[in-house]
C-alpha cells in the first residue's frame, strides 16, 4: 500500500434508480490522489464530478467500487466519522451561529475543550484574514467573506482531505481571481490535500497540481495542467480545455492532408487513415499570402493584448487565430492572408 | 436616504383615514376588555349582573373563600386546582403537539412540491369542521364502548374497558387533536424555509444526528416552534368546549369555571376577575417564554 496516496477510488460507480429509469452518474472511475496535492476534477455540469466528490465526503454511497482514505476503506463510513471536510458551493454556513461559532463547530463536535477550540478558531480566522469578523453573523458578511468563513470552517478541524465543490462559482471575476491565489496559498501553507471541483478550465489550469477531466460519468484524462493542455487524449478534452480548432484530415505518408488539399508536416505517432488535428489559436500565425495556407478573414475581435481572427480556409472550414494585437498590422474583414501553423505543437487525434 | 414606508405623514388626513381601524380597535377590542376589568371591581348583583358599587369581593374570591357561618377566611383550594389543571393541561398539550407536529411538518415539507398541498389539506380539514362535531368524534373513540376500548378488548389486550372519558387524559387527547394543526402549520412553514444543505454541513463537521437536530435544525426553525407553541398554548388555556364535553362536569378548566360564574354561579365580578387573571397568565407566559427562548443559546 502506497502511503503517499491520500484518496484512492477504485472502480467507483454510482447509479441512481433501477431498471429502465436508472441513471449512471459515475461509470467505473479509478483515481489516486496524492497527499498534499491540489487536485482538480474538471468537467461540464452533469459529468459526475460532484457525485464523485460526494462519494468521497460520504454523502453518497457508491453502488460499486471502494474508496480508501490513507489506506483505510471508508466506502461505508458515515460523513461525520471521516477526517474529510467540505467547502460547499452554497457555503452552507449556519445562519444562527457567529463566524467564530461556525468555524469552531467541527472541533466542538469532535469534543475538543473550549480553550483548544477558541485558539484554533483564532488561528484559522487569521489564516483567512477574518480576525475582525469573529462575532458577526454570516448574513452580515459579503459573498467573498462568507466564502472565507466556509473555508475556515472546513480547515479548522485539520482534515486529511479538503473537498471544495465549485466554491468560487458565486463570486464575481475579480474576487474569484483573488480567491484562486488565496486557495493556492492556503493549500501550500497547510499542506492539506485539496480536491477541487470546477467546470472552469482556466481555474483548473491556474491552481492545480493535477487535473482529472470528466465527462458523462467517466474520467477521460488525468495529468498536470501542461499535459492536459498540450497533449489532450481526445477531442472532448482538447475542446474543453482552452480554445481549439479542429481540422479533419487523412494521413498521407508522414504528413496529413487536410480538406484544402494542403499537406501539414505534423508529428504522427503511427496513426493511419482519418485523423483530427487539434490546433490551438495561438499556434496559428498570419502573414503575407504565399506562406503556408491561404485564408480569408471573416471576423476580427479585438481583445486588448490579443486580436482574434476568424478565418475561412479554401475548403470553407473555419479556424480561429489568436495574434498579438500589434504584430499582424492592420488586417480587416475580407482580407486574404497567409496562414502558418506551428506544426510541431499540433495534436493528432483519432477521428 | 428617503424612507417612504417609515415617514408617512400623520396629518389630519392620516388620522381620518385610520379612523375606522381606530374605532374598531377601541370599541371592539379594548372596549370589552375594559368592561370586564370594570365589572371585576364592582359588587355582585342579586341574581346576575353587577351593582354599580366598588367592591374587592370579586378579586378576593379568586384566591380565598369565606365560610358562610363563622366568616373565617381560607384559601380557595378548588379555584387553585382548576388554575393548576388548566396550566398543566395546556403545557402538556403544547409539548405533545410539538412532539407530534415536528415530524409531521418535516414530512410535509420534504414531500415533492406537488403533493404538499394534499398533505396540508389533510391537516387543515379539521379546521373547517365544527368543534363540537370533532369533540364528539373524539368521544366516540375514547368512551368505554368506543372504538379504542372495543379494539383493545377484541384484541385480548385488556378485559375491561379503560376509563378515559371524563378524565384529564380525555381532555388532553381532545385538545391535542383540536390544536395540532395550529402547531403543524407554523412548523411546516419554518421547515419549508430551512436549507437542508445545512444538515450535510453538520454531518460533514462531525456532528451526530442528534447534534444536528439540536444544534442546527431546532435553533433555525425556532421562530416556527415559538409561533406554534403560542398558538396552541393560548387557546388551550382558555379552552371551553373540549374540557366541558370530555372532562365532564368535575374536571373543569378555567374557561368552564368562568362560564360557571356568569351562568349558574351568578357572580359576574368573580367571573370578570377570573377572566382578567387568565389574561394576565397568558401575558406573563408570553413574555417569559419569548424572553427565555430568545436568550437560550443553542451553542452554550
Amino acid at each position: 500500500m502506497n502511503t503517499n496516496i491520500a484518496v484512492d477510488a477504485r472502480n467507483v460507480g454510482k447509479i441512481y434508480g433501477a431498471g429502465i429509469g436508472a441513471v449512471t452518474a459515475l461509470g467505473d472511475v479509478s483515481i489516486s490522489i496524492k497527499q498534499g496535492e491540489f487536485f482538480t476534477l474538471l468537467g461540464p455540469s452533469g459529468c459526475g464530478k460532484t457525485t464523485l466528490l460526494r462519494c468521497i465526503a460520504g454523502f453518497e454511497t457508491p453502488t460499486s467500487g471502494t474508496i480508501h482514505l490513507s489506506g483505510q476503506d471508508i466506502t461505508h463510513t458515515p460523513p461525520n466519522q471521516r477526517p474529510v471536510n467540505t467547502v460547499f458551493q452554497s457555503y452552507a454556513l449556519f445562519p444562527h451561529l457567529s463566524v467564530a461559532q461556525n468555524v469552531g463547530f467541527g472541533l466542538k463536535m469532535l469534543g475538543k475543550p473550549a480553550v483548544e477550540v477558541a485558539s484554533a478558531v483564532a488561528r484559522v480566522l487569521a489564516l483567512v484574514k477574518l480576525e475582525d469578523f469573529a462575532d458577526r453573523l454570516p448574513q452580515q458578511l459579503s459573498g467573498g467573506q462568507q466564502q472565507r468563513v466556509a473555508l475556515a470552517r472546513a480547515l479548522a478541524p485539520e482534515p486529511e482531505v479538503l473537498l471544495l465543490d465549485e466554491p468560487l462559482s458565486a463570486l464575481d471575476l475579480k474576487l474569484r481571481k483573488e480567491m484562486q491565489s488565496e486557495l493556492k496559498r492556503l493549500q501550500t501553507e497547510t499542506g492539506i490535500t485539496f480536491i477541487f471541483v470546477t467546470h472552469d478550465q482556466e481555474e483548473a489550469l491556474t491552481m492545480s497540481n493535477r487535473i482529472g477531466v470528466m465527462s458523462q460519468g467517466a474520467l477521460l484524462q488525468v495529468g498536470t495542467p501542461h499535459e492536459i493542455y498540450d497533449h489532450p487524449v481526445n477531442r472532448f478534452v482538447a475542446d474543453f480545455i482552452g480554445e481549439t480548432n479542429f481540422l479533419e484530415g487523412q494521413v498521407d505518408g508522414t504528413r496529413v492532408r487536410i480538406g484544402t488539399g494542403d499537406l501539414l508536416d505534423v508529428q504522427l505517432a503511427g496513426q493511419t487513415g482519418g485523423v483530427t488535428l487539434a490546433i490551438r489559436p495561438e499556434q496559428i500565425g498570419l502573414g503575407a499570402v504565399g506562406s503556408g495556407l491561404t485564408a480569408t478573414i471573416t471576423e476580427t475581435t479585438y481583445m486588448g493584448t490579443d486580436t482574434h481572427y476568424a478565418l475561412a480556409l479554401g475548403d470553407g472550414s473555419q479556424i480561429i487565430a489568436r495574434v498579438q494585437s500589434n504584430s499582424a498590422g492592420a488586417l480587416s474583414v475580407g482580407d486574404t492572408v497567409g496562414v502558418s501553423i506551428d506544426t510541431k505543437a499540433v495534436q493528432v487525434l483519432k477521428s | 436616504m428617503s424612507n417612504a414606508g417609515g415617514q408617512r405623514s400623520k396629518g389630519a388626513n392620516g388620522w381620518l383615514l385610520s379612523a375606522p381601524a381606530l374605532i374598531l380597535l377601541v370599541f371592539a377590542a379594548s372596549g370589552p376588555l375594559l368592561i370586564v376589568a370594570l365589572y371585576s371591581i364592582l359588587e355582585k348583583g342579586d341574581y346576575s349582573g353587577v351593582r354599580w358599587i366598588l367592591s374587592g369581593d370579586g378579586w378576593f374570591r379568586v384566591l380565598f373563600e369565606r365560610d358562610i357561618f363563622d366568616q373565617t377566611v381560607s384559601l380557595a383550594d378548588a379555584n387553585l386546582s382548576i388554575f393548576w389543571r388548566s396550566v398543566k393541561l395546556s403545557i402538556s398539550t403544547t409539548i405533545i403537539t410539538f412532539v407530534l407536529g415536528l415530524p409531521t411538518g418535516w414530512f410535509i415539507a420534504t414531500r415533492p412540491a406537488k403533493s404538499r398541498a394534499f398533505w396540508l389539506f389533510l391537516i387543515t380539514i379539521p379546521f373547517w369542521t365544527n368543534l363540537l362535531i370533532r369533540t364528539f368524534a373524539i368521544m366516540e373513540v375514547v368512551r368505554n364502548e368506543g372504538i379504542l376500548n372495543t379494539a383493545l378488548i377484541s384484541a385480548g389486550l385488556i378485559s375491561d374497558p379503560i376509563q378515559i372519558m371524563y378524565t384529564d387524559t380525555a381532555v388532553l387527547i381532545g385538545m391535542t387533536y383540536v390544536y395540532l394543526p395550529l402547531m403543524v402549520l407554523p412548523l411546516y412553514a419554518a421547515i419549508d424555509r430551512f436549507d437542508f444543505r445545512l444538515i450535510e454541513a453538520g454531518y460533514d463537521l462531525y456532528a451526530s444526528r442528534w447534534q444536528v437536530l439540536r444544534g442546527v435544525i431546532v435553533p433555525i426553525i425556532k421562530p416556527g416552534i415559538i409561533a406554534g407553541s403560542i398558538l396552541v398554548f393560548i387557546p388551550s388555556l382558555g379552552a371551553y368546549v373540549t374540557p366541558r364535553l370530555l372532562g365532564g362536569g368535575k374536571n373543569m378548566m378555567i374557561g368552564n369555571f368562568i362560564e360557571l360564574q356568569f351562568g349558574q354561579g351568578q357572580n359576574w365580578p368573580l367571573g370578570a376577575a377570573l377572566s382578567t387573571v387568565l389574561l394576565l397568565i397568558v401575558l406573563v407566559s408570553l413574555v417569559v417564554y419569548t424572553r427565555v427562548s430568545s436568550r437560550d443559546n443553542p451553542n452554550g
